[in-house]
């Protein structure tokens, strides 16, 4: 069939339509069929294999379930409000006034994204636990302590800390993309104040928040590591975890939660859509720019700095906590540790350094087949008409959609008996296992990346090549592929950056110490009191890559932006 | 001073200066707009007009000086208590709500019961001829559309002054044709006093009753738009409206008292009686006859001679740029059908009727 269907092709599109077919068989091996396996087992009866809703009536017939269902969506919904009360006024400040603090709150935005949240979470503990500093100063100074990290609250707390910045940075694109023609046009026509706000500026940032909130909501609702670390297992993710980690594969509530997490992963999306749908406000136009600003008052300028510090402090608690524990001796019933020491580091690089290896060898391998699929991709999506082909940015973009825990979970299901030939070992438990499902999870941010620098890249440009006697194949290779250098390369930088603290997928794919990657070695760590000083050293190196990872993605970035602005005039006369 | 005329009321501009942190931008703007005119405020960009109108809506920067709506100073009222209306440049549609609610806002805001919003807002969209598309979005609106849309959505408030920011600009060409001529069957039909901003010395011509010429922040002249075309005060304003023959120079009177004009490459102009100033010959390029060289010169013309250094074939109009003693003269010929045209090099004779000839102020 596929001969047949090839010999349809012109026999310039003969090459992309089998690279087309190849990453096809690869997203259905690794991403349609563990997921498709996943919710088949959640609609099968467990001894009967036949059709049933059965699995879900126990489900809800649990307490615990239920339970960890309610919490989940209550963390969710409670760390969506809090992140929104950090990021609104952080918006408002930089898009209504000329705030000279405009900067940090830039950097505010991105501080807490190179940290993963259950690398934080430990440190969190002990700054805002019960015994934690801030409440041993409170008690000593005033005489109450605060339950910051009591129970689902340390979810909270860690949860919103981590993704404010979601919030801050769609609120504040949609602020700044309001042409200033839209509010003086109110103000012409007789509003001002808080009617302007609520008539004018509030609906066209309305979609801006909402997405920005619906990717907050889901990121908490699927998220393992946190509520691990904090020893809270009475939600969802960490269920599904616990269920096929002591039970078993065969257990089918590891897969009706599955299913939940993925159906409320789709909603959220499908909410984050409908917001931007036929919502293209981004009004701004020659004149425009952003909302009118004003010069802040003395005493406006103290207020904002207060609240912008204090932010900042709770932002960098986790980066504070972390590097104390990693230099700490004893840190117990105390404000800050005892003494300080560089043993932590040492035992890192003397007994684990096989986590930073495995880490460097798998993420290094998941991002160069990411951009590898993601340019292939982006190239037959924009540059040739195989039937179908928005399939393959559909079906790479839909692995956003599934939760690491479900995508592992299908891994263990489809492949824990299908035998890896020569080695003999299951598929499943093979540390290539570990770098695939991090090449899936990461894929989507590749492909925006490679999809963003195709568009910039002008028709005519190839025309030119081909027109000079240039091949299809030779130039891809000697045009596109170097004039998409800069977005291949911040693809593989975000991609390696953020498989590198990927936990939810592998921490159900290590099969042995040996084979696990730097985000399984810190939870190993985290497990024990003794363990903390090390694996804190561990989120430390973790929080250097990832750093380091975004920095070099931001400045190729900005690089290759200026040299577009420098080629301007091709991107003018034809980009596509 | 300035009389109401209905609802619309003059306007007058006392001695505004604005400034963007150190540049200066408006530099002692003196103006007075009668009530029920159409006034344009025309300039190359960065001339000051935008910031001229928006300083009138209450716009941009705290101006100095006194801007008088009606006899009232509003130069300190914050832009929501004016009542001038402004129709943006990129017309600024609320893109969340319909054409009807867009339309409806500013009565909202006034306070204005239900019933009359109705039916005022409809009223405002049969005028511009789009009741029809009343719950559509402003995305789903042509351009030409949306510009109707935004007019009807600040004449619908029955301000005092309409302001209109370059309202042509984002409109193809024939649209824009179509539209101005809207615009002032509007004005007229609603006897609003109209300023129009724009660079385009066409619209302003065809459009306004008077205008001012900005450049630079000054004012350069205000008047009718054949009164300016005819009698520039300065060479900005001559050259900015069509184009001109410029010629500098000096000017000596006779002993019979006429008038001699002495140009920089020696080329002498008869300018019979002694002109009101001294300053630049200025004449246009459609006023000079181009004719073989050694036709007799007519009573009362100049003659010039020259040789066709170029020639630009229009359609409607021939322009030649012939050499006179170093000098670019530019000469428009209305085209016939079969007339022979000058080829490039060829030694001819032009004349200019003394009395199309201005003597302009200015280097």
């Amino acid at each position: 069939m596929k001969a047949s269907t090839l010999t349809a092709f012109s026999s310039v599109e003969r090459g992309p339509a089998i690279a087309g077919l190849m990453i096809a068989f690869f997203l259905l091996l690794f991403l349609i069929v563990p997921v498709g396996q996943v919710i088949f087992v959640a609609f099968q009866d467990p001894n009967t294999g036949a059709f049933t809703l059965i699995n879900f009536a126990d489900f809800f017939g649990n307490s615990l379930f239920v339970e960890s269902f309610f919490n989940s969506f209550y963390v969710a919904s409670m760390s969506v409000i809090v992140a929104s009360i950090i990021a609104m006024p952080l918006a408002y400040f930089t898009t209504r006034f000329n705030f000279s603090g405009a900067l940090l709150i830039q950097t505010l935005g991105i501080i807490p994204l190179i940290m993963p949240p259950f690398v934080g979470a430990v440190a969190m503990q002990l700054l805002f636990g019960s015994n934690g500093s801030i409440n041993l100063l409170l008690e000593e100074h005033l005489g109450f302590t605060i339950p910051f990290m009591e129970g689902l609250n340390g979810v909270i707390l860690v949860e919103s800390v981590h993704y404010f910045p979601f919030i801050l940075i769609n609120l504040s694109a949609a602020l700044n993309n309001i042409d200033r023609a839209m509010e003086e046009s109110a103000q012409n026509l007789g509003a001002h104040g808080t009617r302007l706000f609520r008539r004018i500026v509030f609906p066209l940032a309305m979609p801006g928040y909402v997405a920005g909130a619906a990717l907050v909501f889901i990121k908490v609702f699927d998220d393992l590591g946190t509520p691990l670390l904090l020893n809270i297992n009475n939600m969802l993710a960490p269920q599904a975890y616990l269920r096929i980690s002591s039970i078993g594969i065969a257990d089918p509530m590891g897969y009706v939660i599955s299913v939940i997490l993925v159906g409320f992963s789709l909603l959220s999306l499908w909410i984050s859509l409908l917001a931007l749908k036929d919502k293209d406000y981004a009004t701004v136009q020659k004149g425009g720019g952003g909302l009118m600003r004003r010069d802040l008052r003395t005493w406006e300028k103290v207020g904002c700095y207060g609240v912008v510090i204090l932010i900042l402090l709770l932002v960098l608690s986790p980066h504070i906590g972390l590097t104390l524990l990693s230099f700490g001796t004893v840190w117990s019933f105390a404000v800050i540790p005892d003494g300080f020491t560089f043993d932590h580091y040492t035992t890192v690089f003397d007994t684990a350094s096989q986590y930073i290896t495995n880490t460097l060898l798998y993420a290094g391998i998941a991002a160069l087949l990411d951009v590898v699929l993601a340019t292939s991709i982006a190239y037959i999506v924009w540059r040739t008409k195989l039937v179908g082909r928005k399939w393959l940015d559909y079906g790479a973009t839909a692995a956003l959609a599934v939760p690491g825990v479900v995508l592992g979970i299908g891994y263990l299901r489809t492949y824990h008996s299908f035998d890896v030939p020569i080695i003999n070992e299951p598929l499943a438990s093979w540390w290539v296992i570990i770098v695939i499902a991090m090449t899936i999870r990461r894929l989507p941010y590749a492909l925006r990346a490679c999809v963003a620098a195709i568009q910039q890249v002008s028709v005519m440009l190839e025309e030119a090549a081909e027109n000079l006697g240039a091949t299809k194949g030779r130039t891809v290779w000697r045009i596109v592929v170097p004039l998409m250098s800069g977005g291949i390369l911040a693809g593989f930088v975000t991609s390696f950056a953020t498989a590198s603290v990927e936990l939810s997928a592998t921490i159900m794919l290590v099969a042995k110490d040996s084979d696990a990657p730097l985000a399984f070695g810190i939870y190993e760590f985290m497990q024990s009191t003794s363990g903390r000083g090390p694996g804190a050293a561990l989120g430390i190196i973790a929080v250097l890559f990832v750093g380091i990872g975004t920095y070099f993605s931001h400045v190729i970035i900005e690089r290759s932006k200026k040299l577009r602005e420098s080629n301007s005039i091709v991107a003018e006369g034809g980009t596509t | 001073m300035t009389a109401n005329i209905g609802n619309s009321a003059g306007v007058v501009i006392n001695d505004l200066n604005l400034s963007f942190g150190e540049t200066h931008v408006l530099k002692g703007v003196n103006l007075s707009i009668e009530a029920g005119e159409f006034f344009a405020f025309l300039g190359p960009s960065g001339s000051g007009k935008s910031t001229l109108l928006r300083a009138i809506a209450g716009f941009g920067p705290q101006p100095t000086g006194r801007i008088l709506i009606d006899g009232e100073d509003i130069a300190d009222q914050p832009p929501w208590k004016r009542n001038v209306g402004m129709v943006f440049q990129s017309y600024a549609l609320w893109p969340h709500m319909t054409v009807h609610r867009n339309v409806a806002f500013g009565l909202e805001e006034r306070g204005v019961p239900a019933p009359e919003i109705k039916r005022r807002v409809d009223a405002a969209l049969d005028m511009v001829g789009l009741i029809d598309l009343a719950e559509r979005r402003p995305s789903q609106l042509s351009g030409g559309q949306q510009q109707r849309i935004a007019l009807a959505r600040t004449v619908v408030v029955e301000p005092k002054v309409l302001l209109l920011d370059e309202p042509l600009s984002n409109l193809d060409a024939n649209l824009r044709v179509q539209m101005r001529r809207e615009i002032r069957d509007l004005q007229k039909e609603l006897r609003l006093t109209t300023i129009f901003v724009t660079h385009d010395q066409e619209e302003a011509n065809t459009t306004s009753d008077r205008m001012a010429v900005l450049d630079e922040g000054v004012i350069q002249q205000v008047g009718a738009p054949v009164e300016l075309y005819d009698k520039p005060s300065n060479l900005f304003v001559a050259n900015f409206l069509g184009t001109a023959n410029v010629l500098q120079g000096t000017m000596s009177i006779g002993k019979d008292r006429k008038c001699t004009f002495q140009s920089e490459n020696g080329v002498a102009i008869n300018l019979g009686a002694q002109p009101q100033n001294e300053g630049a010959v200025v004449f246009r390029p459609q006023n000079v006859r181009i004719s073989k060289a050694g036709t007799n010169c007519k009573a009362g013309n100049v003659q010039f001679q020259g040789t066709v250094g170029h020639m630009e074939f229009h359609g409607n109009i021939v322009r030649y740029g012939v050499d006179v003693s170093g000098h670019l003269i530019l000469i428009d010929e209305t085209h016939q059908r079969g007339s022979t045209l000058f080829d490039i090099g060829t030694s001819v004779d032009l004349q200019v009727k003394q009395g199309q000839i201005m003597v302009v102020p200015g280097h």
